[in-house]
C-alpha cells in the first residue's frame, strides 16, 4: 500500500518535532488528525490555530523569530494564496525561514470546485525572492526534502499532492534527474507529473527530465540536456508556463522553442475527482501525449507555444 | 555618575528625525508609552539586543516610528547620529522599522496587522522554550485594529492562555470606524483590559507591569484628540 503525501507529512513532520526540539508546528483544523501524537506529547510546539489562516502564517512566523524551524500546513489556496502579505513579509521579508506545506493543489480535491482550487500557488510563491519551491512526487520524495530542508534557514514552500510517481528519486533544491535520453526534445516533468509523462513519451525519442525542485530550478544540469537547438515541453502540475522563465534563463545564449503543458490559464468550473480533472484538461497520459506529438509534428503547440532567441 | 535621562532628552531626539511629519501624531502618540516601557517596565540589555532572556517589544503598527527609534537610541541599542539620517537612503531607519537593520527592533512592520499574530507566535516560542519570566508587548494603533487579522490573534491568545502577552492600544482617535467600548470588547475575548491617560507615565508604568495568571493583557492607553 502506497502511503499518500499528506499521511507522511503527519509521519515526517511528527518524527521532526519528536527528534529536534526547536521543531514547531502550526496547523490551522486541516490535517489535524494526523499530527494527534505530537499534538498530546509537544503541546507547547504543535499548534492548532483554528480557521484563521492569516494568523496561522504569522505565529509560524513568530516562532521562527525565535530561532524555531517551523513548519505551517494548511491547503495551498488558504496557505499561500489568503495570506499570501503574511508569508511576503512575515517570513520572506523578514529574511526568516520557514516550510509551509500544502494540501490540494492544483485540483486534488476536485469535488469541492473552484473555491478550493490552486493552480496558481506556485507562480505566487515564486514571487517571493529566495524562497524554494519543491513538488515531490511521491510520499518517499515528500520525506526526504522536508527532513533535507526544514532547518535551512530559507522559506520553502513544500507542495503535496494526491498524484504520486510510481518511483522515488533522491530529491533535493536545485537537483534534477535525467530518467530518458533522446534527441527530439527534452520534455521537463514537474513533480507528479512524471509517472504519466514517461507514458505518454514512449516510443517517443525525447529526452525526459525530472523535477521536484522548481526554485532553485537546476538550470546548469537542464542546459547540458537540452544541447545545440533544443525543443523544450514542460509538463506542469501548475499554471502553465510557470516554469518558462527558469527554462528560458538556462538556455539563454541558445535559440530554442518551448511549449508547456499545464493547468491551462482559466478557472475550473467542473466539479468530479481529480483524474476527471486531468483528463478534462488534458493532463492524463493520453492528453499529454496528444499535445507532445502535435508539438513535435509542426514545431509548435499552438497558443502556449513560445520561441526565444538571442 | 551618569546622567539620568527622561522623556524630555527623548523628545528632543525625536526632533532630529524628521521627513516624516505625516505621521508626526501617530509617533508622539506613542512617545509616553514606549519609554515607560523601556525605561520601566521591559528587560532588555541594549548592548545584548537579542539576548534570549529580555522581553520582546513588537510596534505592530510600524507607522510613525520616530518616538521608537529616539526611545531606541536613548537607551543605547544605536548611535544618536543615526536620527540625523532618518529616512535618507543608506540610512537603517527608515519610516517603518525593520529587524535586519536595526538594532533591537524585534520584527519588520508597517502593513497594518501583522505584528499581533508575530507576538502571539513569539509569545508561543517563550513557553516552548520555559522562559516564563520573559514577557511580549505588542503595540497597535486603534485604527490598526480595524484589521481582521488583530481579532484573529486576539481569539487565539486566549483560547491559549497566553499571560506572558500584553497589547498596548495607542488610542489617538484615528479609527474612522468607533471602537469603542474598549474594555468591554477586550473582555468578551476573554482578554484582562485597563484603560489608561496614554500620557501618565504611572499609570502607563502600573498598567504595563500587570500580568494576569491566566490569560492576556490589554492596555488601552488613551490619547485624547488634539493632545497627540
Amino acid at each position: 500500500v502506497v502511503t499518500d503525501m499528506r499521511t507522511q507529512l503527519g509521519r515526517t513532520a511528527s518524527d521532526l518535532v519528536e527528534s529536534d526540539p526547536r521543531v514547531a508546528v502550526v496547523l490551522a483544523e486541516i490535517s489535524v488528525d494526523r499530527f494527534a501524537r505530537v499534538m498530546r506529547s509537544a503541546p507547547d510546539r504543535v499548534i492548532n490555530v483554528g480557521i484563521m489562516e492569516q494568523t496561522l502564517v504569522g505565529v509560524g512566523a513568530g516562532f521562527a523569530m525565535e530561532g524555531f524551524h517551523t513548519i505551517v500546513h494548511t491547503m495551498a489556496p488558504f496557505l499561500v494564496e489568503r495570506p499570501f502579505e503574511q508569508v511576503k513579509l512575515d517570513f520572506g521579508y523578514q529574511g526568516l525561514g520557514g516550510t509551509l506545506v500544502s494540501v490540494g493543489a492544483p485540483y486534488d480535491y476536485g469535488t469541492e470546485g473552484g473555491t478550493h482550487h490552486a493552480p496558481g500557488d506556485v507562480a505566487l510563491m515564486l514571487t517571493v525572492p529566495g524562497s524554494e519551491v519543491l513538488v515531490p512526487g511521491c510520499a518517499a520524495e515528500l520525506d526526504t526534502v522536508l527532513r533535507g530542508t526544514y532547518a535551512n534557514g530559507r522559506l520553502t514552500y513544500l507542495r503535496t499532492s494526491v498524484a504520486q510517481n510510481d518511483e522515488a528519486f533522491d530529491v533535493a533544491p536545485g537537483r534534477a534527474h535525467v530518467i530518458r535520453r533522446g534527441a527530439r526534445a527534452t520534455v521537463v516533468a514537474v513533480g507528479p507529473m512524471l509517472t504519466r509523462t514517461l507514458a505518454a513519451t514512449e516510443g517517443l525519442d525525447v529526452t525526459v527530465l525530472y523535477t521536484a525542485s522548481v526554485a532553485p530550478f537546476d538550470a546548469e544540469g537542464f542546459a547540458a540536456v537540452a544541447g545545440d537547438d533544443p525543443s523544450v515541453i514542460a509538463v506542469e502540475p501548475f499554471y502553465e508556463g510557470t516554469l518558462t522563465p527558469a527554462l528560458t534563463d538556462a538556455l539563454r545564449h541558445v535559440p530554442s522553442r518551448f511549449a508547456s503543458i499545464g493547468v491551462p490559464r482559466r478557472f475550473i468550473t467542473t466539479y468530479g475527482t481529480l483524474e476527471e480533472h486531468d483528463h478534462e484538461l488534458g493532463l492524463d497520459a493520453a492528453g499529454i501525449r496528444h499535445r507532445v506529438a502535435s508539438i513535435l509534428e509542426d514545431g509548435s503547440s499552438g497558443a502556449s507555444s513560445r520561441r526565444a532567441s538571442t | 555618575m551618569a546622567i539620568r535621562i527622561g522623556v524630555d532628552d527623548v523628545r528632543a531626539l525625536m526632533a532630529r528625525a524628521t521627513g516624516d511629519e505625516k505621521h508626526d501624531e501617530s509617533s508622539t502618540s506613542t512617545l509616553d508609552a514606549i519609554w515607560v516601557l523601556y525605561d520601566r517596565v521591559l528587560r532588555i540589555d541594549p548592548s545584548a539586543p537579542r539576548d534570549e532572556a529580555r522581553d520582546r517589544f513588537i510596534l505592530s503598527k510600524g507607522h510613525g516610528p520616530s518616538a521608537y527609534y529616539a526611545v531606541l537610541a536613548a537607551m543605547g541599542f544605536f548611535a544618536e547620529e543615526l536620527l540625523d539620517g532618518f529616512l535618507e537612503h543608506g540610512n537603517p531607519l527608515g519610516s517603518h522599522p525593520d529587524r535586519n537593520q536595526v538594532p533591537g527592533v524585534e520584527a519588520s512592520t508597517g502593513s497594518l496587522g501583522h505584528g499581533l499574530a508575530l507576538g502571539v507566535g513569539t509569545a508561543l516560542a517563550l513557553r516552548a522554550k520555559a522562559l516564563h519570566e520573559q514577557r511580549v508587548v505588542v503595540l497597535c494603533g486603534d485604527a490598526e485594529l480595524n484589521e481582521g487579522s488583530n481579532w484573529e490573534a486576539i481569539m487565539l491568545a486566549s483560547h491559549l492562555r497566553l499571560s506572558n502577552l500584553t497589547l498596548l492600544v495607542i488610542d489617538n482617535h484615528s479609527s474612522e470606524l468607533s471602537m469603542d467600548p474598549w474594555l468591554e470588547r477586550f473582555a468578551s475575548f476573554g482578554w484582562s483590559a485597563v484603560a489608561v491617560d496614554g500620557h501618565d507615565h504611572a499609570a502607563l508604568e502600573g498598567a504595563l507591569a500587570a500580568r494576569s495568571d491566566d490569560g492576556p493583557n490589554a492596555v488601552v492607553a488613551d490619547i485624547p484628540e488634539g493632545e497627540w
